[in-house]
């Protein structure tokens, strides 16, 4: 289980960062949006998995006997999705307003030579 | 010391801003309520301020977990005066942006982003848990961008596509970084970390770790190579917007520099070695993009590049003395930059262009306006005995004390070059004669007198705070002296934090 995660972490993560040096804007944002889930996997991995152990202390102890599974790398993961949800509907967002007015979908398109401003 | 007040500063901009909220077509209400706000945060902050000079290091354990396991947050020294600074710098630009914002932007719900920007920006400076630092930057980032991108102009968008990619980036770095960090450790509380990070046997590891830090930080605080998004955006969105980034956004990543890597990944020789190769770049690269820009907003924009070289220099040196000259810097360089952004945007509205080509011609037409951004220069460049001159004793000093001369030679050619380029701004801007044949367009004369003296308030007021850190330089020396005793030796923070046991 370990190494499958490891393995997609790692492709996760080199697929993200192959797409964020294309030029494309779409490509940006999927490697972005992959890069963000290569983060969760691999803060679950470091959570160190554990299998069939919910972190529930039995009825009859005050503290845990038996190793168990940490619930705090899933709600790390929670906060983050959430969080990474938000920013990409906002990118998304921001790249189809600018592809509306740009007309191209190249990062270098976006030197716009505009001194004047607010 | 336990204490309920640290989250009021937090609190209060939380708050004006949902009250915001309920008057979303009432732009006036808005305004009241933002100023309000402002200012209801500037005292509680200068209260959270008093009590920590007064009872030492406070902290809050949220929802009362106990330390290593609940959120929990801190107000040492170096966090309550950033969210002091925070909140002048806040109070200036929400009466600037009163009358200095189109109403249409306002429409757009700026006032409700601006203070939950300001919620994020004192969240930070106040938590002590690293995952909620990870947090507060996002609020602070997903703010900014709705800012950055109010208007919807096209250069505001093409800059906003920049800066998007780049700190969303940041924050995955930071992330992952967080993640290895748990991994390795097993906590995310920072004081509980900075013991556990001791016993981890596999010191290599953790060097890689705090790489990860440095290269999120340093995308967040601008520094080379990873500053490019900065000066390709900071010039797009309106002079408000743009003082709160240029003055208080690259410094939370400073900021959090100072505190992980003083608490948690104390520099080794090779840490100190990169940082002080990347601040040396900084400066030089910065100092350099300044001397070609004749766009008063893009020359700042490269000037913040600069002057973050000089931060991080210090913290590279990570002694007392250096990071005392970081701080100090880190004091002055907030109340500055804001101030310099409100100056080009009321530049903007004397004469309807930031291009010094087209300005001239300011000093005959407002001599007033002129002296106090006149002050304003001088304690940017480090005339003694203003304000940007006393770090850069402390950073002199300690640079010949461990022999870094690249760096004091960075220093003084940046020190220079900022002279030069804010002498020539000087002289084309407020001594030049007008050029003939441009039909200027004031925006400034049309107006009402108090909508003037709101737009050149908080420049009085920012200047009025830059003039006390100069003159009164012994007080914030005190200041700084008692933020570097506590980040040189974490054992304070350390006992504050864990000590802290409810029974």
């Amino acid at each position: 289980m370990e190494l499958l995660l490891v393995l997609i972490l790692g492709l996760l993560y080199a697929a993200g960062v192959y797409l964020i040096l294309r030029r494309s804007m779409v490509k940006l944002l999927l490697g972005i949006m992959l890069l963000g889930n290569g983060a969760n996997i691999l803060i679950f991995v470091l959570g160190k998995i554990t299998k069939g152990s919910p972190p529930v202390i039995n009825e009859a102890y005050k503290v845990f006997q038996d190793i168990y599974a940490d619930p705090i790398p899933q709600a790390l993961i929670l906060t983050a999705i959430v969080i990474s949800f938000g920013l990409t509907s906002f990118a998304i967002v921001l790249l189809k307003r600018v592809y509306a007015l740009v007309d191209s979908d190249d990062l270098d398109d976006l030197n716009t030579p505009e001194e004047e401003d607010i | 010391m336990i204490d309920n007040h640290i989250l009021a500063p937090i609190f209060v901009q939380l708050f004006t801003a949902i009250i915001q909220l309920m008057f979303w077509r009432k732009t006036l209400t808005q305004r009241y309520l933002s100023v309000g706000g402002s200012l209801i945060g500037l005292m509680v902050a200068f209260r959270l301020f008093g009590r920590v000079q007064e009872d030492g290091i406070l902290t809050l354990n949220a929802a009362n977990w106990d330390a290593p396991f609940g959120i929990v947050f801190v107000a040492d020294t170096l966090s309550v005066t950033l969210v002091l600074l925070t909140s002048i710098a806040c109070f200036a630009v929400s009466i600037f942006s009163s009358v200095g914002l189109s109403r249409q932007r306002m429409l757009y719900g700026y006032f409700p982003i601006f203070h939950f920007l300001i919620m994020g920006l004192h969240g930070a400076f106040l938590t002590g848990d690293i995952f909620n630092l990870y947090v507060y930057f996002e609020v602070i980032i997903i703010s900014s961008f709705v800012l950055m991108t109010l208007g919807g102009r096209k250069a505001q968008l093409e800059g906003a596509v920049k800066y998007m990619a780049m700190n969303i980036l940041a924050s995955m770095f930071f992330l992952t970084g967080i993640g290895i960090l748990y991994g390795i450790t097993g906590s995310l509380n920072m004081a509980d970390l900075s013991i556990r990070i001791q016993d981890v046997e596999n010191k290599a590891l953790v060097g890689i770790t705090s790489c990860f830090f440095i290269i999120g930080f340093g995308i967040k605080s601008a520094v080379f190579p990873l500053y490019y998004w900065l000066p390709s955006s900071y010039h797009t969105p309106p002079s408000a917007v743009a003082a709160t980034f240029g003055g208080l956004l690259t410094k939370v990543g400073i900021y959090a520099m100072l505190r992980v890597f003083s608490l948690i990944f104390v520099p080794d020789d090779f840490i100190k070695t990169l940082l002080m190769v990347m601040a040396i770049l900084t400066i030089l690269t910065g100092a350099f993009g300044a001397l070609i820009k004749t766009n008063i907003r893009r020359l700042f924009s490269y000037l913040i590049v600069c002057h973050i070289g000089f931060m991080m220099g210090g913290i590279a040196m990570f002694s007392k003395v250096a990071l005392m000259g970081a701080v100090f810097y880190l004091i002055h360089d907030i109340m500055v930059k804001t101030n310099m952004f409100l100056i080009a945007g009321v530049i903007r509205q004397l004469r309807g262009t930031m291009d010094m080509n087209k300005l001239g011609g300011l000093y005959r037409d407002y001599p007033k306006i002129s002296l106090l951004v006149a002050l304003v220069l001088f304690s940017l460049v480090g005339i003694p005995p203003l304000s940007g001159f006393w770090p850069k004793i402390f950073l002199f000093q300690e640079a010949f004390t461990q022999h870094q001369y690249f760096f004091i030679a960075a220093l003084i050619i940046g020190s220079f070059v900022t002279l030069y380029v804010i002498a020539n701004m000087w002289a084309q801007v407020f001594w030049k004669n007008p050029p003939e044949e441009e039909n200027i367009e004031n925006l400034f004369a049309p107006m009402p007198p108090y909508k003037k003296i709101l737009m050149v308030l908080p420049i009085a007021i920012l200047t009025v705070a830059t003039l006390y850190i100069g003159l009164n330089a012994e007080a914030i020396v005190r200041v700084t002296d008692t933020i570097s005793t506590q980040l040189m030796d974490p054992s304070m923070y350390v006992e504050a934090v864990l000590g802290n046991k409810m029974d």
